[in-house]
């Protein structure tokens, strides 16, 4: 089986790679580029722990072949830091107790960071609707959502 | 003699007795005394029992000192998740 | 030198437990770098895949994989043939991994492939010719124990099942004191119900994944999310007939256990594929495959008997509680036996459980294994007593609260425990007294669980620049070790950011007991605070060699030894960090180590009190409020406390209304997903309030009880409660999803 080169930018870095047809962009992210930070909880776009965003969009990654990235603009948890700074979402995250087992943690900050960006001021219900594709078993999301809110405060207060 | 509280599906080992007697200072004596005395009990202490000595409970120590007047019960193996 | 007590619990002021620091792991999980099962490679590695039984129940003819083989980018075809026999202890757990004579439930493993890629892997399982006899199957546990029910096994029901039951009945447990019958005969009113609650999974959100290796001289290595790799080492050791030393397992970052990994599925057949092909095999199950063929819990039913006078003091009560736990035995009866009625003061108690087989995959641990169905019977039953007398359902469980003194249902007698403490917070919150509209109700029960400590063994090395690495041997499942830095940090009187705790692999520590039974911070931190104490003792000594004076007249106070008593003579203190920075010269490396077997886990209890709202026109039900009143011992980290307390809580909301497995009438799980195995989301939900009550654990020198699996103990009944009242009528059947409670409320 022949395979499709594609040529793609991914958290600003310029790629290529080379993957099967039936391919979806969280296999070739996490088994041929490396980047095992967006997770698979279920292959079927249920649980959120693979969310990337594709040119600004929410994308379950698990859903979206790998050839379908021609051209487009990825970005994944591994480029939400800047260098050593935090982003204040994974700062406020930490802060919080925001993670037990951490598992969903990479999905969940791509969807807040998405949310965040679409509405800087999100209220509670708001962003519990935004972050219901998001599975999380450990912490109720009581500290998730406390997390986001305190975020969006932090950066709307930002100078 | 230590006396020893069994739960109720293990009184059929024991004749019907919930309560027994056993000469032990120590939880291993303890064990195998019981098992001396009541052979039928031997299945169950073979997979695992958990002992309540003054409401603290015991695994595996064999040598937690017991005392005479202290309270002892029998419990099943306690698992968890 | 003068130390604290072994278990002294006398109030002290904690510098930094108590605190909520930031967890040392946190960086790395907030950034994608943390590792977790199924981000491990290794190079020349290759893709292992499982093949399922797709009947209920089925003897296997044949299996015929020389098609598979002969596909190009096969390295190896397992089957159970390829095992040795097993020993007793093992044996139910390899034929779970790996079926022998028959398929026991859908999903049950029959064979593996390793291969050179998933495409490959996946083709040549489609290669692999089975031939099954499809037998009768059985799914309900009272169909189970009906007399000619399919049989799964025969002649495997233990001496305490008396003769004349189904075969499928394993054993029976039962618990008690007194005389059922005189105490509900002094009662005012009984109560006669049933129960029945559905079979619910763990739900992690990371599926199972390892990767192994193992070399033609029998030495192995194992990568895996795990709760315990110390029994994943002498599990797997035991079915594939090597010795402990030889198998080496490193736990990754783990996504979620809650029981769920306290056991082994695709670990023994990695390890053997990767032992016939001489490379290393990564396996990873999808998620159809984690509900299929990984641990749920057990379902069950549940017949209640309870007396209660006019006044609210129960007379008796009686629990017969029949689970079933999948295709081994094993269901989780004897411990929902034990816990059912542990809240109470009774004169008069009994329990029976029954443990049963059917065509289900084998239970596993889940959260206060076996205890949310029997509080969700016997919590059921007291909340409807009550409000048909008329009392308030939170005065009648004051009324009956076991306290210190108590003989518990179980047996012994209770000693300090803070039941009484979370029912009086409880009844003094102002949840309790808030207003209640048209379509809501208020619902509160109480919940029990042991908690355990068991084999424990960590290091402590305290490094030239006087920091400190703490090894310990159990994965970190929720911050415990930011605890365990914590109490490491506390006692040898440093800042929290000087220790770094790591989680060894098997062959840097002696065995550890499996993260379960709400253990480590109890054990874990137990031996840490020993190790630290040991390290202490020994910079002690070696300060008392520099100043030329006797070790006993230097004490360690403050992240120093300083010179104490009469003939101590005066020298300044001397700091950890100047310690470590002469220990070359003093005698060498300065470390501390502790190996027990902790007991005296403190039991825990808690309140959980909730209103909901149900739509009468769909049956659906929002959760509008709910506070978490429970017993801590000591919070080390309350951030981490209240994480358990809200994640059990949720867990035990998804249970009560939602969650459950569904099977057709051929026995096939029909909602092997997370569309349809639907967990609770962001959006279900309100803030789980918490408060936090601290009444010391005498068997921990800080005072820690154990808190993870408590919190899913309440919910179950709380929730139905609530419902109950908002409805008025009763809900005794889970889950309470809107076409039961639609139809509860057309019948009302």
């Amino acid at each position: 089986m022949s395979k499709i080169h594609v040529t793609t930018t991914i958290n600003g870095d310029p790629v290529d790679y080379l993957c099967d047809a039936g391919e979806s962009l969280l296999d070739v992210l996490r088994d041929r580029l490396g980047m095992t930070g967006s997770k698979e909880g279920c292959g079927t776009g249920d649980c959120g722990a693979c969310s990337v965003t594709v040119d600004g969009r929410l994308v379950c990654s698990c859903l979206m072949l790998g050839a379908e990235a021609e051209g487009r603009e990825i970005a994944t948890i591994e480029g939400m830091a800047d260098g050593e700074t935090l982003h204040p979402l994974q700062r406020k995250f930490i802060e919080h107790a925001a993670l037990q087992c951490g598992i969903c943690t990479p999905g969940i900050l791509v969807a807040a960071q998405s949310l965040l960006e679409r509405n800087p001021d999100p209220t509670e219900e708001e962003t519990r609707y935004w972050l219901a594709g998001n599975l999380c078993r450990c912490t109720g999301y009581d500290k998730i959502i406390r997390a986001v809110l305190d975020a969006a405060k932090e950066m709307r207060e930002a100078p | 003699m230590v006396q020893v509280t069994i739960w109720g599906s293990l009184a059929a080992a024991t004749g019907d007795q919930t309560e027994v007697e056993i000469d032990a200072t120590t939880l291993r004596e303890l064990l195998d005394g019981l098992a001396a005395r009541y052979p039928a009990l031997k299945p169950q202490l073979d997979r695992g029992v958990s002992v309540a000595i003054d409401g603290r409970i015991y695994n595996d120590s064999w040598f937690t000192p017991i005392q005479e007047d202290s309270e002892v019960v029998l419990l099943a193996r306690l698992k968890g998740g | 030198m003068a130390l604290d007590s072994k278990t002294g619990t006398a109030p002290r002021d904690f510098k930094i437990i108590g605190t909520r620091p930031a967890r040392p792991d946190g960086i790395d999980k907030v950034t994608g770098r943390a590792r977790f099962g199924a981000d491990m490679s290794a190079p020349g590695m290759l893709v292992g895949r499982v093949l399922r039984s797709p009947h209920a129940h089925a003897r296997i003819k044949s299996i015929d994989s020389s098609a598979a083989e002969a596909l190009s980018g096969v390295h190896a075809v397992v089957t159970r043939a390829d095992f040795p026999t097993p020993e007793a202890d093992v044996a139910d757990i390899l034929d779970n991994c790996m079926a022998g004579e028959k398929a026991l439930y859908d999903g049950h493993a029959v064979a593996a492939v390793a291969a050179a890629s998933a495409a490959v892997a996946r083709q040549a399982l489609k290669l692999i010719k089975v031939e099954y006899e499809p037998l009768p199957h059985v799914i309900d546990v009272d169909a189970a124990m009906a007399s000619g029910a399919p049989a799964l096994h025969e002649g495997r029901a233990n001496e305490t099942v008396p003769k004349g039951h189904s075969p499928n009945v394993m054993a029976r447990h039962a618990f008690g004191h007194g005389d059922i019958d005189a105490g509900l005969a002094q009662a005012d009113r009984v109560l006669e119900r049933s129960y029945r609650t559905e079979a619910t999974h763990q739900g992690y959100i990371e599926p199972h994944a390892c990767l192994a290796s193992m070399g033609a001289d029998g030495q192995a290595d194992l990568w895996c999310c795990t709760q315990g790799h110390y029994m994943v080492r002498n599990t797997c050791a035991a079915i594939l007939g090597i010795t402990q030393g030889q198998l080496r397992v490193t736990a990754s970052e783990i996504g979620g256990g809650f029981g769920g990994k306290t056991t082994v599925f695709l670990e023994p057949v990695a390890l053997m594929l990767a032992k016939k092909t001489g490379r290393p095999v990564k396996m990873v199950m999808s998620r159809a495959e984690v509900l299929r063929a990984t641990g749920p819990t057990a379902s069950s039913s549940v017949d209640i008997r309870l007396g209660m006078t006019s006044e609210g003091r129960i007379t008796a009560g009686f629990a017969e509680l029949r689970y079933q736990g999948g295709a081994y035995p094993g269901a989780p009866v004897d411990m929902g036996a034990m816990s059912a009625f542990a809240p109470y003061d009774l004169e008069n108690v009994r329990t029976i459980g029954w443990d049963v087989v059917t065509n289900r995959p084998k239970a596993a641990a889940y959260r206060a294994p076996g205890a949310p169905m029997a509080a969700f019977a016997v919590e059921s039953a007291i909340d409807e007593l009550a409000r048909d007398l008329g009392l308030d359902p939170l005065e009648v469980r004051l009324k009956n609260a076991a306290r210190e003194g108590t003989r518990a249902s179980y047996g012994p007698t209770y000693p300090a425990i803070g039941l009484e403490a979370t029912l009086r917070t409880a009844r003094d919150h102002p949840h309790w007294s808030a207003p209640l509209g048209p379509n809501q109700g208020r619902g509160v029960a109480c919940g029990f669980w042991f908690n355990f400590g068991g084999d424990t063994c960590v290091s402590l090395n305290i490094t030239p620049d006087g920091t400190v690495n703490l090894s310990e041997g159990n994965p970190d499942i929720g911050g415990s070790r930011a605890s365990m830095s914590m109490m490491a940090a506390e006692e040898l009187g440093i800042p929290y950011d000087k220790v770094r705790t790591v989680i060894a692999d098997t062959g840097s520590l002696g065995q550890n007991e499996v993260t379960d039974g709400s253990r480590v911070t109890f054990a874990v931190g137990l031996a840490t605070i020993e190790a630290a104490r040991a390290a202490k003792r020994e910079m002690c000594k070696r300060a008392a060699q520099v100043w030329g004076i006797d070790e006993e007249a230097v004490i360690w106070e403050d992240g120093a030894a300083r010179p104490s008593g009469p003939n101590a003579g005066e020298h300044p203190p001397m700091t950890l960090a100047e310690i470590a920075a002469i220990a070359s010269n003093t005698g060498g490396p300065i470390a501390g180590h502790h190996e027990v077997n902790a007991e005296g886990a403190g039991v825990s209890f808690a309140t959980h009190m909730v209103d909901t709202e149900v739509d009468p026109d769909t049956g659906a039900v929002t959760i509008l409020r709910y506070t978490v009143f429970q017993d801590a011992g000591k919070a080390v980290h309350p951030s981490y406390v209240e994480g358990q307390f809200q994640g059990g809580s949720v867990q035990g909301i998804g249970w009560a209304l939602n969650e459950e497995y569904i099977y057709d009438d051929d026995g096939i799980l029909q909602n092997a997903g997370f569309l349809d195995y639907r967990i609770p989301v962001a959006s279900d939900l309100p803030m789980i309030d918490t408060v936090i009550l601290e009444i010391p654990n005498p068997g921990h020198p800080y005072g820690v009880r154990g808190v993870g699996e408590t919190s899913i103990v309440p919910p179950l009944a709380a929730i139905a409660n609530a419902v109950s009242a908002s409805i008025g009528t009763r809900m005794n059947d889970l889950p309470m999803s809107p076409p039961k409670v639609l139809a509860a409320i057309q019948a009302r």
